[in-house]
């Protein structure tokens, strides 16, 4: 996946992710909402929104679930991937649903992805996959406390 | 635990809310329920925290925060908990968690996320956080991400 790491946002755009980072209000037309709150008009909000989207400035808009609280489970794991295995490695971890997220890291242990499904025992399901698949060992790092959780960016 | 219609909500909203003027309207319409009864659900779940947030996810590098680290904290099993607040509270730190070890190739139980439009202003990140942990910390490293492999987040089957 290249790196999307040139884009030019205008002030509006920017102001636009910074607003959108926080609660989106639920009330019946909350892009008029937040449009009002910036001096956008809704159908403006609308397109930038999906234009953002569409280019992957933003990677969704949506609630954001804590699966823990549904019953499910959400786990960090990381592997020690053979340099010359990385892509092959990547491809096979990726095509699992149960992986959220996955960053390549500078380290020896050089894959670090987040598994989340819908009960406790599909991470274990979801780990012996990807060892069976890969003949890497899985390094599983559970949460065992959270101290603070809330990521905002500052778009500028 | 989530009720079916509570399931099909999740599974309407996970990929993203629609982009229509009204659209708790278009999630009832999907869902045959009332659209004060999708408003409800979704108020609820923010009040139980199964939803942190109704929000947008900024890819990081698109807003120039190309300087990602986990930095990772080997501290004293009676101190993290103390000090893992005291880290999280920082105002740059996203995330803060403690996770167990895995001896002897990883001695690291404390995870603090730093995000930074520069090396220099992420390692003056880890340099604060190196501070005040001070002498109850005995090793630490930074993992900087050097490419998104994947970014969907959470995908119930449907």
């Amino acid at each position: 996946m290249p790196q999307r790491d040139d884009i030019a946002l205008d002030a509006t755009d920017r102001a636009l992710i910074n607003a959108l980072q926080g609660g989106f209000p639920l009330c019946d037309e909350p892009y008029r909402a937040v449009g009002e709150s910036l001096g956008l008009s809704e159908s403006e909000v609308i397109a930038r929104l999906a234009a953002l989207l569409e280019r992957r400035v933003l990677t969704r808009f949506g609630p954001l679930y804590q699966i823990e609280k549904l019953g499910g489970a959400f786990v960090l794991a990381a592997l020690k991937v053979p340099e010359e295995r990385f892509d092959e490695v990547a491809a096979a971890v990726n095509a699992l649903p149960e992986v959220a997220h996955n960053y390549r890291r500078e380290h020896a242990f050089n894959m670090w992805f987040v598994l989340a499904t819908e009960t406790p025992e599909g991470i274990a399901a979801a780990i012996e996959k990807i060892e069976s698949d890969t003949g890497l060992t899985v390094f599983a790092f559970p949460k065992e406390r959270e101290y603070f959780v809330e990521l905002k960016l500052d778009a500028g | 635990m989530p009720d079916e219609t509570d399931r099909r909500l999740i599974l309407a909203t996970q990929a993203g809310l629609p982009l229509v003027p009204r659209p708790w309207q278009a999630l009832a319409d999907m869902l045959g329920i009332a659209p004060q009864e999708v408003k409800a659900r979704l108020a609820a779940m923010l009040a139980t925290g199964a939803i942190r947030r109704i929000g947008a996810v900024p890819n990081h590098y698109a807003l120039g925060y190309r300087f990602n680290g986990m930095t990772v904290w080997d501290v004293d099993d009676a101190d993290v908990d103390r000090l893992g607040r005291q880290v999280g509270a920082l105002p740059f730190v996203s995330h803060c968690y403690r996770r167990p070890r895995h001896l002897p190739d990883w001695p690291y139980n404390l995870f603090a996320m730093v995000h930074a439009k520069s090396r220099e202003a992420a390692l003056a990140q880890v340099e604060r956080i190196a501070a005040l942990l001070g002498s109850a910390c005995r090793a630490h490293d930074v993992l900087f991400s050097s490419r998104i492999l994947k970014k969907t987040g959470l995908r119930l089957a449907e």
